[in-house]
């Protein structure tokens, strides 16, 4: 079955449409609802978005291949973003991430059989302050060393 | 000592919400602003105080704003909240303490260059704070200050979020509204600039958050008061946000014009317990490295510039002794392979070649010339390109290449 947004959804669509005055700038927006709502962004989810803007499938293709926050294959229910820029590699970032490997038995861009943990390093996520820093879904962690990250995900179901 | 600006108030709890805001004089401005005074004063004012551009290029406020012709089609403001340089996170911190603040700059602004409609470009990372904001909207709309007729004056304005979805390229200003339009952040040629052609063909203003965050205190308190903050041709504080091995790292709102030494010794509590200082990066990555015996310097756009690199976003890294150069080229060389657009052949080849270079030195597997070519290569971007990413990577790779050449030759 093709997927389709709830009316909920939809309404808010049109609301965020209203904004611009043109259609094709809700793009992103509607592109952040979409990987919230079904996860990825796949082929099917791009004739959605197109459908529901009145644009070409390739207008969606072009923007889920460059921006960086979208995924065409499906992500583990945590997505675990370690930053690997500067900063953060100054304070250790490489072997934190190489303590997750292990721990996870994952390499970055990889997801747990399980489906539970995505691994990824990222660019830096502007939270330098408390290097090293990473994402897990939308919520930011800092200061971040093994035992602190083996309390943070043992507590996530 | 001169006192804090924009972060005054930031140990209150709760600044976030309205009422506390306007409990500390927030919104007074803005009222200012709307009921007593005309547009080309509050320009005249913003000209005087010479508010130089926060995100990075310097440029002054002012003279941005008075490019916009006059003319009968929209026009727009867009707040760049991309915040996508490394080492940068004050806009970050500054917009989930007090979102309002940012409000009310840009009613002024708006009002000002007669501008109905704004967006905040925020990076897509920052959701909570994009959450924050929108409720610091709908509160401000509540109150009256966004909306039809804001305070009777007769002028409207509405504000909205606008999530980016990471790509550093979308913090250069044309990239930014490409995004906004709904398509891939590949920087505009200039000219026109966006001032007289920018979002969906209109005159538009681009802002950084901390230059918004000042326009408030302009307003309240003076161009003459606003340089006594800062220096008489770079008016103001500035957020420096100090990262790396220091002991204490974090946000300090200090003067323009503060010395780079006195930040990260006096401010930042000095360097980690152990370790000594062997570099820093003083304006976000983009910016030309300093070596520990070039950290005498003034922290403002005209010295920088002076000393061969530049203030940029103000994010200053710290690196100690201990750290090896070539582990900083990799970071850098991977992060602007990785940033570039891929629209300019001089940037998208070449950061990716010396990315392939440095990962290969990295390896054992070096070669005596391979030093050569990434200077080589590196100035082949450098000025050959669409938008300022170019140097932004050229810059900080042929400074960190040249600076340490000794210590990257002992790993070939």
């Amino acid at each position: 079955m093709s997927p389709e947004f709830s009316e909920k959804t939809k309404k808010k669509i049109e609301e965020i449409v209203a904004r611009y005055p043109q259609k094709e700038a809700a793009i992103l927006p509607v592109l952040h609802i979409t990987q919230q709502e079904f996860g990825s962004i796949s082929a099917e989810e791009e004739k959605l978005v197109a459908r529901i803007l009145g644009i070409k499938p390739i207008r969606v293709r072009e923007l889920v291949t460059f921006y960086t926050m979208f995924s065409r294959k499906s992500l583990g229910k945590y997505h675990i973003q370690v930053c690997s820029n500067l900063s953060c590699s100054l304070l250790g970032a490489g072997n934190f991430v190489d303590y997750l490997v292990e721990k996870l038995g994952i390499e970055p861009g990889e997801t747990t059989p399980d489906k539970k943990f995505t691994l990824s390093t990222v660019e830096c996520l502007g939270a330098c302050e408390r290097a090293p820093c990473m994402m897990i879904n939308f919520n930011y962690y800092g200061d971040m060393n093994p035992k602190k990250v083996d309390e943070i995900l043992d507590g996530l179901k | 000592m001169k006192e804090k600006v924009l972060t005054e108030h930031f140990g209150l709890e709760n600044l976030y919400k309205i009422d506390v805001y306007q409990k500390q004089g927030g919104y007074r401005a803005a009222e200012k602003a709307l009921k007593k005074m005309k547009p080309e004063e509050i320009l005249e004012e913003v000209k005087k105080a010479n508010l130089r551009g926060r995100g990075g290029a310097g440029f002054p406020a002012g003279i941005k704003w008075s490019f916009v012709p006059d003319t009968d089609k929209p026009k727009y403001l867009c707040v760049n909240a991309d915040e996508g340089e490394p080492g940068t996170f004050k806009d970050r911190y500054i917009m989930s303490h007090n979102p309002h603040m940012l409000l009310e700059g840009i009613i002024i602004t708006a009002f000002c260059v007669g501008i109905s409609v704004a967006f905040i470009y925020i990076r897509g990372e920052y959701e909570a704070i994009a959450l924050r904001l929108e409720q610091a909207i709908s509160e401000a709309y509540e109150k009256g200050f966004l909306g039809k007729n804001i305070l009777e004056s007769g002028f409207d304005l509405d504000v909205f979020v606008h999530r980016g979805a990471g790509a550093y390229i979308c913090g250069e200003e044309t990239a930014l509204l490409e995004s906004l339009e709904g398509k891939r952040g590949n920087p505009r040629l200039k000219p026109p600039f966006p001032a007289s052609v920018g979002l969906f063909q209109c005159p538009t203003v681009i802002n950084n958050v901390e230059t918004i965050f000042n326009i408030s205190h302009i307003i309240l308190n003076g161009a003459e008061w606003f340089i006594k903050q800062g220096l008489p041709k770079d008016g103001g504080t500035r957020i420096f946000g100090v990262s790396g091995m220091v002991k204490n790292p974090g946000i300090y709102e200090l003067p323009l014009g503060t010395s780079l030494k006195d930040i990260i010794f006096k401010h930042a509590g000095g360097m980690k317990e152990g370790k000594k200082l062997k570099a820093v990066i003083p304006g976000g990555m983009s910016a030309p490295i300093l070596t520990a015996d070039e950290i005498n310097i003034k922290m403002d756009f005209d010295s920088l510039v002076e000393a061969n690199s530049m203030l940029g976003s103000a994010a200053i890294i710290v690196i100690d002794e201990k750290t090896s150069i070539l582990d900083v080229l990799k970071v850098v060389t991977k992060f602007y392979s990785h940033e570039s657009c891929g629209q300019c052949t001089p940037c998208r080849i070449g950061n990716s070649w010396i990315n392939k270079i440095v990962i290969r030195i990295a390896e054992g597997k070096g070669k005596k010339e391979d030093i050569d070519s990434i200077l080589r290569l590196a100035s082949n971007i450098e000025g050959n390109t669409l938008c300022p990413l170019g140097d932004a990577a050229a810059l900080p790779i042929l400074s960190i290449t040249k600076k340490f050449r000794k210590e990257l030759e002992s790993y070939v």
